[in-house]
């Protein structure tokens, strides 16, 4: 899994909001506030008739098999016959010792510190630029969109076969410029593959991040460039004193959602390297398939579930609370 | 202010031709021979040879995996649209005392990847339900995990809809029912459009769910894109056309809507 189009959506700041809608301040054009009434019988069963069916699918699809990998991963379990070979914690001691799990956990991270690092300075920078008046701005933010709208198995696909070791094209264009491109090709040499999985996955989410920062721009008033030209600063100084820092709430926003997609790292790398080679690019998840599929390791896969669910978690309450926390204040 | 910075120009058409290139590259190679991809691999088609894509459009199997993909996808959209509206309206227009909390069930289901919950689910379709390898299998759970994001879309949505409207016509005597279904869903179609079309693009290029449920001929088409990638490796320029004929579908429906979506993103996203 990959960063997916809809958490773009997620306000983090609303998460421990006791009420966002009865903010005084909520921009609901022609909602007064009102002195809440006892909810009336017919109310309330209209409030279940209407929330049934979502809640339904979320308990019997989302909830049920969470819960369900929780126990599994308390059990040595194959596939088939009743589940009650009851081992406690030992998936999870199991699952934390095993070197390729460990492994995928460090690449996971490696994906969110190369994602945070590179993308993030690449996606303001092209941005900035690319925010000036220009003909044609409508059509090149569309094309940069592009990569982005394909399935990642698809532009998985097309990468696998740009980066054929010899016969392909990223080799042959290197070849040409005289350098000498790995024997094994970028995704067949261990010390590489990681990087090669990240580069494609830049090349498919970076137009999306730089859309972001466009829309984020927009709300930069015009105003602020012409007071800072007045002043005499330059178009460098604009951008890095006065324009970066307005775009924070944006650029924490997608660090967020960078981070969620980077730890349930799976198509991408599923379609281009298996996970090999080596294990050089297992991630968390293409671990806990591999094991509930190929192996039928299915204690060893909730385990490794569990584990996956909490780092994703434990790192989104702490961004929640020591990153995002400052837009909330500084907004209110 | 700048007009026509000539190094904006080059910096906007160097970020395109990396975006689009791999693609166009695609799609224009699948006009090619294999030999023609063997000798020159960054060559132009010369000549230009239909007959991959022919292969293709002639090709049973995509036209089975574009038609599973397609039934999916409009399942999964239609099961999460519904669901997700009717959610959201009474968390958006009646106010009782569960209603922050009940919200707040939505926001978390973000926080939960499908990975997570994958092996059992799969299980818990194939043998508790009876529905692997079938469109409802992939739609009813991946309609499940797009429910959160369009709830939590829909209803600031709802919210920020004018409230006189309803009012005036619960005086006049219509049914709490009958204003959402003739007030509240007519007024709300431009979320209703984006929520859909971003349901149906995730459900289209999904590719966990289908890998784990679906065999043969109910493969979707990113299984089968895959699937046929590895089978017909040697045929790069067949491999390269499929691909491009499967992109087409879900790129032409984001970029066609794609003003009133990432308009749709961005007010959600400034919050």
């Amino acid at each position: 899994m990959s960063l997916p189009v809809h958490p773009i959506v997620v306000p983090p700041e609303d998460v421990d909001d006791p009420a966002p809608g009865e903010r005084p301040a909520a921009p609901a054009p022609g909602r007064r506030p009102r002195p809440r009434r006892a909810t009336s019988w017919r109310e309330r069963l209209e409030i279940v008739v209407f929330v049934l069916p979502a809640l339904a699918l979320m308990a019997l699809f989302i909830a049920w098999p969470v819960a369900s990998a929780v126990r599994m991963s308390l059990y040595r379990w194959r596939g088939f016959g009743p589940m009650d070979d009851f081992v406690g914690l030992r998936n999870y001691e199991r699952v934390l010792t095993d070197e390729v799990f460990t492994q995928a956990v460090v690449h996971n991270l490696v994906i969110v510190v190369l994602s945070i690092a590179i993308q993030l300075p690449l996606g303001v920078g092209i941005a900035l630029l690319l925010n000036r008046s220009m003909r044609g701005r409508g059509l090149v933010r569309t094309l940069i969109f592009v990569p982005y709208v394909l399935a990642e198995v698809i532009a998985g696909v097309i990468w696998f076969q740009l980066l054929i070791p010899d016969t392909g094209v990223v080799d042959g264009l290197l070849s040409g410029a005289g350098v000498t491109p790995p024997d094994q090709g970028f995704l067949g040499t261990p010390g590489l593959a990681l990087w090669a999985v990240f580069g494609v996955l830049t090349w498919k989410y970076l137009g999306l991040a730089i859309l972001l920062f466009l829309a984020g721009l927009q709300s930069v008033p015009e105003e602020v460039h012409e007071a800072a030209q007045l002043d005499g600063a330059s178009w460098w100084q604009i951008q890095w004193r006065i324009v970066v820092p307005l775009l924070g709430p944006t650029i924490r926003t997608w660090c967020f959602l960078s981070m969620i997609g980077s730890l349930q790292l799976f198509d991408m790398v599923w379609v281009l390297t298996g996970g090999g080679p080596a294990n050089a690019t297992t991630t968390m998840a293409s671990y806990l398939i591999s094991q509930g599929t190929q192996r039928s390791n299915y204690g060893i896969a909730g385990a490794a579930s569990v584990v996956l669910f909490v780092i994703g978690v434990a790192m989104a309450a702490l961004y929640q609370r020591f990153v995002l926390r400052r837009d909330t204040q500084v907004e209110r | 202010m700048n007009r026509g910075n000539p190094a904006t120009y080059v910096i906007a058409l160097a970020v395109v031709a990396l975006s689009v290139g791999p693609v166009v590259y695609g799609a224009l190679n699948g006009f090619r021979s294999n030999e023609q991809l063997a000798t020159d691999p960054a060559g132009l088609p010369d000549p230009w040879r239909l007959e991959n894509y022919s292969a293709v459009f002639t090709n049973p199997d995509f036209w089975r995996y574009a038609t599973n993909s397609m039934v999916v996808a409009a399942l999964t959209t239609l099961i999460a649209v519904g669901a997700g509206v009717l959610a959201a309206y009474p968390l958006a227009r009646y106010d009782f005392r569960l209603r922050e909390p009940l919200f707040m069930v939505f926001v978390l289901g973000l926080l939960f990847p499908l990975a997570t919950a994958i092996i059992p689910l799969s299980i818990f379709i194939s043998r508790d339900l009876q529905l692997s390898n079938t469109w409802w299998g992939v739609a009813l759970p991946q309609a499940a995990f797009a429910l959160p994001v369009t709830v939590v879309i829909l209803r600031p949505f709802l919210m920020a809809l004018p409230r006189e409207l309803e009012e005036a016509a619960l005086i006049d005597g219509a049914s709490r029912i009958g204003v959402f279904w003739r007030i509240a869903i007519p007024l709300s179609r431009p979320a209703l459009v984006t929520v859909g079309v971003l349901a149906f693009v995730a459900s289209w290029n999904s590719y966990l769910l289908p890998l784990l449920l679906l065999q043969g001929e109910m493969r979707t088409l990113p299984l089968g894109v895959a699937d046929y990638s590895t089978q017909y490796s040697a045929d790069t320029a067949g491999v390269l056309a499929f691909t491009t004929v499967a992109t087409l579908p879900a790129l032409i429906l984001f970029l066609s809507l794609q003003g009133r979506i990432v308009n749709g993103l961005q007010g959600a996203v400034k919050g």
